[in-house]
């Protein structure tokens, strides 16, 4: 009832008031740190897009079968958005270049339905599992399950990564949890649909046999426990892929897939068929949509990307939210944390941002403020640029830690679906307070600017150079070497890249595109009613 | 004779026609009783009638042409008289009798008069006696070969032949040099008793520059004629007229001649109702000769309602209510300059041949003093195979003969048509020939001219990234129907049209037109970039409904109409220029079946199959003939396109087919 209120058109809020200045220096130095921050972005991008390369890709063509990209494209409505996620997974993390951990996962609309897509790149290593592909598509289906979307699976890969076997077999969230998922997601009700492109080999074959549906594409597609190779040197027989695993036989024989394609574009229409018969479940959404009336680009210059020199966050907010309107709560009480409700494509949504460090007040009204959205079933949008809580005596004194706890309290035990973007630093528990990984964001998203790590690289360094036993005995010299190789250390792994690469994140994405790909992570949560939370709202 | 007004009138026709006696008719009060064949079961003339009754199958033997059945609905439903419009059973004397033996008014001549023109040995005949000037030539029952010889030497050479009981072209052959003699008479004797069941020819002078100049005349029962001017109706291909306008260039004093001539040319047969007596004008010796005389209300008609200002049907009531004639000669007068286009579903670029299909998109000029529109189909109707493939006439008026063609190009610039080939654009670039503006035109005009006025531009790069914006803007307002259709109108996964994570998505369209153009269009913040070829374009657009769509570019704001039927693109350019390219398959999105193009042999081009050669189970060899099909007056070979086996017949000699349908599978 109350959600219907809101939803009104009579509900308007204050338009936010952009007091930037577009021709001052300091917009100017921003602006160009901004942008070659945005660039290598897109450029990195540019190359993961290629997947396997010129090579790999020409013999894959040559195969019959369609690039990954196209799979997906053909698979999906046309005209349909893809919210593909984590491009850079296992970027810079193995040695060799395995561009986007060798699977495209993403959210597109097939038939009218949003759905998670999981199309292994064959062109990458021949498809085969690295630790940080098994975690990509565990990521996928934890979005499936957590947003009630069904699963397409695009099976075309060489199995688990045979020199790593170590890091993708045996561990809880290693490659059986594959099909472990898709048996729980099945039982929760959520479609299992896979098209076998290519090979399925021992536990790749559970792929398609844990599927509710499946299709397969005649000559290329195969499943099989044991492939020719094995099953000749285990009992001698020599049998072709074909007629050991091959369409007409499981389509026929042994009934393990359901629908025979003559080639690939015929199986993505036979999938699409299928997700035809599903039901659609995404809300009613029939607002008029005001665009924000500030540039998005203004962003370049507005933010300082060294995260030392402080922006108003509510210019950001002002560039992502419908007509640029923000009713912001408890505007003058803890001031470094700006909360408040705006309109995101028509839906309600509160918004919890950081603007400093994180004080008592601000973290006492950031928890009344989820709450409030928890019990209104308004969706939560985290702005993360946190250094974390304020320290020193006074403030340990008024109990910070306690009224932080009620803060991390209050985002563990909310229930609507919540959605973090981190612009600038997400460092210590300001990352928990503030929805980080661990909390369990539906979506969580880096913008190229954005470091992550326990605390700041400075910060740590002279923690550990205070701490260290030798401490006494350093020369100035020493003592800044040590301190430097820290900084490094912090610089590295605290960059956007680092994370995204380990799948810390759902994808390091343009900040140009922030609005969109939050309007269409937050319209996917929407498949999915979060239980509701049976708490009052407190007033801290 | 009926001494009343006709109260009630079958119309023994469709599309045009039909609507057009209606249309009068109903003005006049007098009740409308239509009749439809199968194919024409949701057709226009239908809907505009008082009431309708099926007749038949869709060949016209079986239903418009079924003398009895249409006979047997006047009588059992009260019908004082019959309008045959033109075609069909107008010019049948035999049905004019049935009529007046059942007590129905035919509205047209006696049957004697519809005899006497109807063969054109005997009208010359009687034109002779009548002091009406003929064309050299031979005109006696002898068909003996060798008399017919020496009577062409007599004539002199080119000589034409044509079947006695001929119309509209066929079994008419034209002889060059006395060497051609032999191989013509065959050929011309074997189409004339194909067509018409009787072989027998006359000859006549072939005129070399000739104009085509008729009189429209009308005579009452009361022993009075009059004629309503001329036509020049010179524009013809394939002995059809496409162009026809009012006046002639003629001067008063020619006019009046002819005019006389006219009159006495009805009067001598006796004759009621309307007609047109056509004459050959001889440009190089200003002479005319009676060619023949159409015992109905003509296609053209129009152009004289346009001078005139009179309605001819109108007339045609009266004088078969018994009426005497509404005006006398000295009432009779004209003003300015008329032109009909005759829009014809036909493929100029592929010999005129007849097309049909659906009327995927139909937009006319608006209709006006100045401009007429005659039309039997509304958009999404099909122009069948069965019928005259006449979509409209097209007919404009001007204070003289310039001011005339320019608004004729102007409203030809303003008529699409989707769906189906059309003249269309041919007309266009008639209307703006040269020659013709300038009054310098024969009957030979469209052969003697036919690179010019058959050449017609191809897609543009221009064309086909505007046609592929268009596309995508039809794309995207399908998403926003269905994003309102299912209620969920703000929602970013219908509203982000292609939006991709961090690059843009490029969509590429493959056209084909005479070659595959690849065309990358990437979404831009308010419009498209287009490239096609290296040529960029930039485009922003939005759809104003019905296919149409208007598009912004440093050119301005542009009207396109872009329509998708399964593969098929027709295209409509700011010019009114219409293109059909080919979607490539993959670009469908959705698979069809991979029929390979050579397991199945198809029409191509409606028409009747006149034989199938080869048997299911038959081997068939590659190159040979394997079916041969009739469309209009010609018969088209299908060859055998590769060495197989026939694994199944779909029609048999005699059906009628559609373009595309398949006709012989192979294995």
């Amino acid at each position: 009832m109350i959600r219907k209120l809101f939803r009104s058109h009579g509900f308007l809020s204050q338009v936010i008031e952009s007091s930037v200045n577009p021709a001052s220096s300091e917009f100017l130095d921003n602006q160009s740190q901004f942008l070659r921050l945005r660039q290598e972005l897109l450029s990195k991008i540019e190359k993961v897009k290629l997947g396997g390369g010129h090579n790999s890709t020409e013999r894959h063509k040559s195969r019959g079968k369609l690039i990954p990209r196209d799979r997906v494209n053909a698979l999906i409505d046309k005209g349909s958005p893809f919210l593909e996620l984590s491009q850079l997974a296992a970027y810079d993390m193995y040695g060799e270049d395995v561009p986007s951990a060798g699977i495209i996962t993403g959210i597109g609309r097939i038939q009218d339905q949003q759905c998670i897509i999981v199309c292994n790149d064959a062109t990458v290593k021949g498809g085969t599992y690295y630790p940080t592909t098994v975690k990509k598509h565990l990521r996928a289906q934890e979005i499936a399950l957590e947003n009630g979307l069904p699963c397409i699976y695009i099976v075309d890969s060489g199995g688990a990564n045979l020199p790593r076997q170590d890091e993708v077999f045996p561990d809880k969230e290693h490659f059986g949890r594959i099909f472990y998922n898709q048996a729980k997601l099945s039982s929760a009700g959520i479609p299992q649909i896979s098209i076998v492109c290519g090979s399925c080999t021992a536990g790749g074959a559970y792929v398609p046999a844990m599927s509710d549906e499946n299709v397969i594409v005649n000559g290329n597609g195969t499943i099989f426990l044991g492939g020719p190779p094995l099953v000749k040197a285990a009992t001698g027989e020599i049998v072709s892929a074909e007629d050991l695993g091959g369409t007409t036989l499981h389509c026929t024989t042994s009934g393990l897939t359901d629908h025979f394609a003559k080639n690939e574009a015929h199986a993505l229409q036979l999938a699409r068929d299928i997700i035809k018969n599903l039901r659609s479940q995404e809300n009613k959404v029939e607002e008029e949509v005001e665009e924000p009336l500030y540039s998005i680009e203004d962003l370049a210059g507005i933010v300082a990307v060294d995260g030392k020199k402080p922006f108003d966050i509510r210019e950001v907010i002002a560039r992502i939210v419908d007509g640029s309107r923000f009713h912001e709560f408890k505007k003058g009480y803890g001031t470094t944390l700006v909360t408040g409700f705006a309109k995101l494509y028509g839906m309600n949504i509160g918004i919890v941002a950081n603007n400093g460090i994180l004080f008592s007040e601000s973290s006492l009204k950031g928890s009344h403020f989820i709450q409030l959205c928890d019990q209104r079933r308004i969706p939560l949008f985290f702005l993360q640029n946190i250094t974390g809580f304020m320290v020193g005596q006074q403030y340990e004194a008024e109990g910070i830690a306690k009224h932080g706890a009620k803060m991390v309290n209050a985002v563990a035990t909310s229930t609507v679906p919540k959605i973090t973007l981190l612009l600038g630093a997400s460092y210590g528990a300001g990352n928990y307070g503030m929805c980080g990984r661990a909390y369990g964001p539906r979506f969580l998203y880096m913008w190229p600017s954005a470091k992550i790590s326990v605390m700041g690289g400075t910060q740590a360094a002279n923690v550990l150079a205070e701490v260290n036993a030798n401490k006494g005995k350093w020369s100035k010299e020493e003592e800044n070497e040590f301190k430097d190789k820290i900084i490094a250390k912090y610089d590295k792994e605290g960059s956007a890249y680092y994370s995204t690469a380990r799948l810390w994140d759902d994808g390091v994405i343009d900040p140009f595109q922030t609005r969109q790909i939050l309007g269409l992570s937050l319209f996917a949560t929407l498949n999915k009613e979060a239980e509701k939370t049976s708490h009052a709202v407190f007033r801290m | 004779m009926a001494l009343n007004f006709i109260t009630k009138v079958l119309v023994a026709n469709r599309g045009e026609i039909a609507c057009r006696v209606m249309k009068t008719a109903r003005r006049l009060g007098v009740s409308t009783v239509a009749v439809y064949s199968e194919a024409d079961r949701n057709s226009l003339h239908v809907s505009m009638a008082d009431h309708a009754f099926y007749i038949g199958k869709a060949p016209s033997a079986e239903s418009y042409l079924n003398k009895s059945r249409i006979i047997d609905i006047a009588k059992s439903n009260g019908v004082q008289a019959i309008h045959p419009g033109y075609g069909f059973l107008s010019e049948n004397a035999e049905f004019a009798r049935m009529c007046n033996e059942n007590g129905i008014i035919f509205i047209g001549p006696p049957a004697s008069a519809i005899l006497a023109m109807g063969s054109k040995s005997e009208s010359k005949k009687i034109m002779i006696k009548a002091g009406v000037p003929v064309v050299p030539g031979y005109h006696e029952d002898s068909q003996e070969v060798e008399k017919l010889k020496q009577e062409a030497d007599k004539i002199g050479y080119p000589v034409l032949i044509k079947a006695v009981m001929g119309g509209g072209g066929k079994g008419m052959k034209l002889v060059n040099n006395p060497n051609e003699f032999y191989e013509q008479l065959e050929s011309a004797k074997r189409e004339a008793l194909k067509s018409f069941g009787d072989d027998r020819v006359i000859m006549e002078k072939y005129i070399t520059s000739p104009r085509h100049i008729e009189f429209q005349v009308f005579a009452d029962t009361h022993g009075n004629a009059v004629h309503l001017f001329e036509r020049d109706c010179s524009v013809q291909r394939r002995h059809q007229k496409v162009i026809e306008e009012a006046p002639s260039m003629i001067d008063e004093e020619k006019r009046k001649d002819m005019g006389d001539k006219a009159t006495q040319a009805a009067l001598a047969v006796g004759y009621q109702g309307a007609g047109t007596v056509e004459f050959i004008f001889d440009e190089d010796t200003q002479k005319f000769y009676f060619m023949e005389m159409n015992t109905r209300l003509q296609v053209e008609h129009p152009v004289t309602e346009m001078i005139t200002g009179l309605d001819l049907v109108e007339w045609q009531f009266k004088i078969a209510s018994g009426l005497p004639l509404p005006k006398t000669q000295s009432e009779i007068k004209r003003r300015g300059h008329a032109v009909e286009a005759r829009i014809y579903a036909e493929n100029p670029a592929n010999s005129f041949l007849p097309t049909s299909g659906k009327l995927l998109y139909l937009q006319t000029p608006k209709p006006s003093d100045q401009v007429r529109i005659d039309t039997g189909v509304v958009q999404g109707d099909d122009i069948s195979v069965y019928y005259d493939p006449l979509i409209a006439k097209l007919i404009v008026w001007g204070e003289n003969r310039d001011q005339a063609l320019n608004i004729m190009h102007h409203s030809l610039n303003d008529y699409h048509v989707c769906g189906l080939p059309t003249n269309i654009e041919f007309l266009r670039t008639l209307c703006q020939h040269k020659n013709f503006r300038n009054y310098k035109f024969n009957t030979n005009f469209i052969p003697l001219h036919q690179k010019e006025l058959l050449s017609f531009p191809s897609a543009s790069n221009r064309d086909l990234a505007m046609a592929s914006v268009c596309l995508l803007i039809k794309e995207q307002a399908i998403a926003d129907e269905t994003a309102e259709k299912l209620q969920r109108k703000s929602s970013p996964w219908y509203k982000l049209h292609d939006f991709r994570v961090n690059y843009e998505e490029t969509r590429n369209v493959s056209l084909i037109s005479d070659k595959e153009h690849k065309v990358a269009i990437k979404p831009t913040k308010s419009g498209f970039d287009v490239n096609v070829a290296k040529h960029q374009f930039n485009v922003k657009g939005k759809l104003i409904g019905n296919n149409t769509y208007e598009l912004e570019t440093e050119k301005g704001i542009e009207t396109w109409r872009v329509l998708q039927n399964e593969e098929d693109l027709w295209v409509i350019n700011s010019e009114g220029s219409v293109f059909v390219l080919k979607i490539k398959q993959e670009e469908m999105g959705e698979i069809k079946a991979q029929e390979s193009s050579i397991s199945h042999v198809i029409a191509p081009i409606p028409g009747k199959i006149i034989k199938i050669i080869g048997k299911e189970g038959e081997e068939a060899k590659e190159n040979s003939v394997l079916i041969v099909i009739e469309s209009m007056k010609m018969e088209h070979s299908i060859k055998v396109p590769r060495n197989a086996t026939i694994k199944k017949v779909h029609k048999k000699e005699g059906d009628f087919v559609k373009a595309k349908e398949v006709i012989v599978s192979f294995e």
